[in-house]
């Protein structure tokens, strides 16, 4: 994890020249007349040769591996379609499922508006996307709610090093998955339940306020008169 | 063009509002503004008052509309009945449509429409308020929103008019100056590749008077640019000071 991060934070916007020697064009720039440039608002970062731009705001952009949540919008004999917030509805096929369905027996195993946590396993050029449920911690998601958020904002709300999300859940009680996507399920009591997406808002709307961790478990321990020592 | 001779645009060598021949009117843009949209902008030029959202990209609807290849960028312009003095009756019009249509192209030049296929990039921009100018302030606006939605684009497209007045080649005509000017010239530029994106003229110029015109409208462009990169730095910067990029595939829960 550390090697991923980079040091300085520099803010490009569209059409801004990036001056970096010895780097290939990565995601979110495009090279003309052999000079690199930022693609979209964002920030720089370098890896492994490429220089990258990492979207600061927008909606969610799929990519493989990523873990998400999808609500099933339609049912097929040998799939179902799922909204992941992308530009496009994914296909789960009966393939990607952990259990054995036969063609057009779909329905007894998903239906629509069934929530799912899934794993987006491809995503190809013409964005389609491949997503499967076949993997160990994935699920038909029951009981809880569903909120959504702005999908640049979910590092903030899972925190350093997940620091956020795992003091959200010891205060609350809480269980709580945080997908890729900006979908966020939320399963507890109601009261818990409540409490997280108070702090959850507190986040959106201060998430570059200094010291912010700090701030959400002063209201967390003010709600819950919880006290934890570390 | 309609030009009477009842009326002075021109006064000791200034205009009607006190601006030089080659002076803008005042511009402010403020990015992010709209918290359902993917992107936005509010933008104020002069007396002009135009808010632009951006959706998508997303999934095109009607299907047959859809491109197998690229995004399709589907500009709306509109201005509110409450836009103009008398009040604009409601809905798309000969003008509105015709704007629209040469925003979605000017806009198409820069967002990398391939990256997207078969989807639908909506951009919506409505007149709150308007005063000479509105196609141009739009297309600024709209830039802006598709940069804050998150959209790859080769360069932000700045706009700008100049025209004719008494004789006179001035830069962004005012509402007397475009009412009763002798040309108007809209110019949508992109300053990244030096290139043009929307050309119109109303009203006639002589090569010489175009050629003067274009130079005007470009330096202003360059600046509008400006404006427009310091809308979304002042949107963005601050955000950037505690961040952390932490990745929840690893599976937090």
């Amino acid at each position: 994890m550390m090697s991923e991060r980079e040091t300085e934070r520099e803010l490009l916007l569209p059409g801004d020249e990036i001056e970096e020697t010895g780097v290939k064009p990565g995601e979110g720039t495009f090279k003309k007349n052999g000079k690199i440039y930022a693609a979209k608002l964002g920030v720089k970062t370098v890896r492994d040769g490429y220089v990258n731009v990492a979207a600061q705001s927008g909606r969610y952009d799929p990519s493989e591996g990523d873990k998400v949540i999808g609500t099933v919008t339609d049912i097929d004999p040998s799939y179902w379609t799922v909204d992941v917030n992308a530009p496009f509805p994914a296909v789960l096929h009966v393939n990607d499922v952990p259990w054995r369905v036969d063609y057009g027996d779909t329905s007894s195993y998903i239906e629509v508006g069934d929530a799912l946590l899934l794993r987006i396993t491809d995503v190809d050029e013409q964005n389609k996307m491949q997503i499967s449920i076949d993997e160990e911690g994935l699920r038909k998601l029951e009981g809880g709610q569903i909120i959504e958020i702005a999908p640049s904002q979910v590092p903030r709300i899972i925190g350093r090093g997940g620091s956020m999300i795992s003091m959200l859940k010891k205060y609350t009680g809480c269980k709580i998955f945080v997908g890729q996507n900006g979908r966020i399920w939320i399963d507890g009591d109601l009261e818990g339940q409540y409490l997280v997406i108070k702090a959850i808002e507190m986040i959106e709307e201060n998430a570059q306020a200094l010291g912010l961790t700090d701030a959400v478990e002063n209201f967390l321990k003010e709600e819950t008169g919880k006290e934890f020592d570390d | 063009m309609g030009s009477n001779k009842d009326i002075d645009l021109i006064e000791d060598g200034k205009r009607l509002d006190g601006r030089d021949f080659d002076e803008l009117r005042e511009i402010s843009i403020d990015a992010g503004v709209l918290k359902r949209a993917d992107g936005s902008a509010y933008l104020e030029w002069g007396k002009n008052k135009i808010m632009a959202a951006v959706y998508g990209p997303r999934e095109m609807h009607p299907r047959h509309a859809q491109e197998t290849t690229k995004a399709v960028v589907r500009a709306r312009y509109n201005m509110a009945a409450f836009s103009v003095p008398d009040r604009k009756r409601p809905g798309p019009d000969r003008r509105s449509t015709e704007i629209s249509k040469l925003v979605s192209e000017a806009l198409e030049k820069v967002v990398f429409t391939e990256n997207y296929p078969r989807s639908v990039i909506d951009v919506f921009i409505e007149v709150l308020q308007a005063s000479a100018g509105t196609r141009c302030g739009g297309l600024t606006a709209a830039s802006v929103a598709l940069a804050d939605a998150g959209i790859p684009m080769s360069d932000m497209v700045a706009s700008c008019a100049s025209g004719k007045i008494e004789g006179e080649v001035v830069l962004d005509l005012g509402k007397n100056e475009d009412n009763y000017g002798q040309a108007d010239v809209p110019v949508g530029y992109i300053p990244r590749s030096d290139e043009l994106c929307l050309l119109q003229m109303d009203g006639n110029l002589t090569q010489e008077e175009y050629e003067k015109a274009m130079e005007m409208s470009i330096d202003a462009c360059k600046d509008i640019h400006e404006i427009q990169r310091g809308a979304l730095r002042e949107r963005y910067s601050t955000e950037l000071q505690e961040e952390e990029i932490t990745k929840a595939s690893e599976g937090v829960e």
